[in-house]
């Protein structure tokens, strides 16, 4: 194995989307270059067996195949990539230095694209009950529940997704939702509310999650009449948000009530040198698109920092 | 050489219960894409781990019955076995030095 070197001109924190475009353009732009990614290449977007919306793919194209593409890219470029977990940045003079858990790294510029994970409820059951009906990823686990029946918590793109996914295994699937409407996109919901298998309990929110050794139900608690009812469930799949990977950036750069990072039109943070782009910045439109284009945006303002 | 082989229900027994040495046990799928994340870190694990623990794949597509009786219902998973037993288990996707401290500690 050859050893990794130290000190680069940019730091991208993040292999999805958004960090392997800003490595594209970065390494391609003769800047050396580091990609810190603390679990798997290709971000979010890896759960997504079809990606209908990216342009110049008039067939879909499987999240993980798209993004271990631009991986590709980027390293033909000459971009180096290390498996860490980034646990904090501190300027020091024109340099930023990264911690990880695999030592300390040096830059002139850092591009922060750590994305957003899951959103967990943190309810009763939710954890215990993780792998053993409670799933995060209806791709992976759908058909452990051939032919039961499973609920479905959230109303967004991910959560309609999920349950749509669902219908190919499961009896019936329950699409648990706090509000009286979907904020899934209308592609999705036509296609959710066509499907037989698919009801929905609107204006409710999950309590708990129950069971023995594996769930067997769940507690759904209606937020205008306060009634409380169980519903058996042997799968249940959360899909209620997500929340940015920022703890660490807590008083780094400025971030919004969200806890996303706030950027300017350059993908410039509150600090100078370091730049956002993708999930992790507010007001992001969480699209595959939009991640590649802000890489592209925070790579050449890093590049424009740095005076090369 | 010491890549994780894949097994069926066939030879579990054998190469996973009746094995000497602990087995590290990976659950997966083709459609998961995030156990096709996870492969290339157990494949390190397996080479760090070579003499220690021998590494086997299962599955779970071919071989529900074996998943089924571990109670495998996120994949990926991975089992540990010893003497036979399952002694820990690890679910969903994680970083290689959190999967090396689950093992050290079950070891």
């Amino acid at each position: 194995m050859s050893e990794i070197k130290k000190e680069y001109d940019v730091i991208i924190v993040g292999g999805g989307p958004a960090g392997l475009s800003a490595g594209i353009y970065t390494a391609r732009a003769r800047l050396s270059s580091l990609l810190i990614e603390k679990g798997a290449i290709g971000g979010q977007i890896i759960n997504s067996l079809a990606v209908e919306n990216y342009p110049g793919f008039a067939e879909a194209v499987s999240g993980i195949d798209l993004t271990q593409a631009m991986h590709q890219q980027a390293t033909g470029f000459g971009l180096t990539t290390v498996y860490a977990d980034v646990t904090g940045i501190k300027p020091s003079g024109k340099k930023q230095i990264v911690s990880t858990s695999e030592g300390h790294y040096t830059a002139g510029a850092v591009i922060l694209a750590g994305g957003s994970e899951r959103q967990k409820l943190g309810i009763p059951g939710e954890a215990e009950y993780t792998g053993k009906g409670v799933s995060y990823c209806a791709t992976c686990d759908g058909a452990f529940f051939q032919d039961r029946d499973v609920a479905v918590v959230g109303g967004g793109n991910a959560a309609i997704t999920e349950a749509i996914e669902l219908t190919k295994f499961a009896r019936k699937i329950t699409v648990v939702h706090r509000r009286d409407e979907l904020r899934a996109t209308r592609i999705l919901q036509e296609k959710a509310f066509s499907g037989k298998k698919i009801e929905f309990l609107w204006d409710s929110v999950l309590t708990a999650i129950t069971g023995d050794a594996f769930v067997e139900g769940i507690t759904v608690s209606n937020v205008k009449t306060k009634k409380e009812t169980r519903l058996p469930v042997a799968g249940v799949f959360m899909a209620v948000g997500f929340k940015p990977n920022t703890g660490y950036l807590r008083g780094v750069v400025e971030l919004d009530e969200l806890g996303t990072v706030i950027v300017n039109e350059r993908m410039e943070t509150s600090a100078p040198g370091i730049f956002a782009a993708g999930d992790i910045r507010s007001q992001s439109i969480r699209q595959v698109v939009s991640a590649t284009g802000d890489g592209a945006v925070a790579a050449i303002s890093a590049e424009k920092y740095l005076g090369k | 050489m010491s890549k994780p082989v894949e097994i069926e229900e066939a030879t579990f027994k054998e190469k996973v219960l009746e094995a000497e040495t602990p087995v590290l046990v990976d659950f997966w799928a083709p459609w998961c894409a995030p156990c096709r994340m996870v492969a290339p870190v157990v494949e390190e694990l397996a080479e760090e781990y070579d003499g220690k623990v021998s590494f086997f794949k299962v599955n779970v597509d071919n071989n529900p019955r074996i998943a089924g009786q571990y109670g495998v219902m996120s994949i990926p998973t991975l089992i540990l076995f010893k003497a036979g037993q399952p002694v820990t288990n690890v679910v969903g996707f994680r970083p290689k030095a959190e999967l090396k401290k689950s093992l050290d500690a079950a070891l």
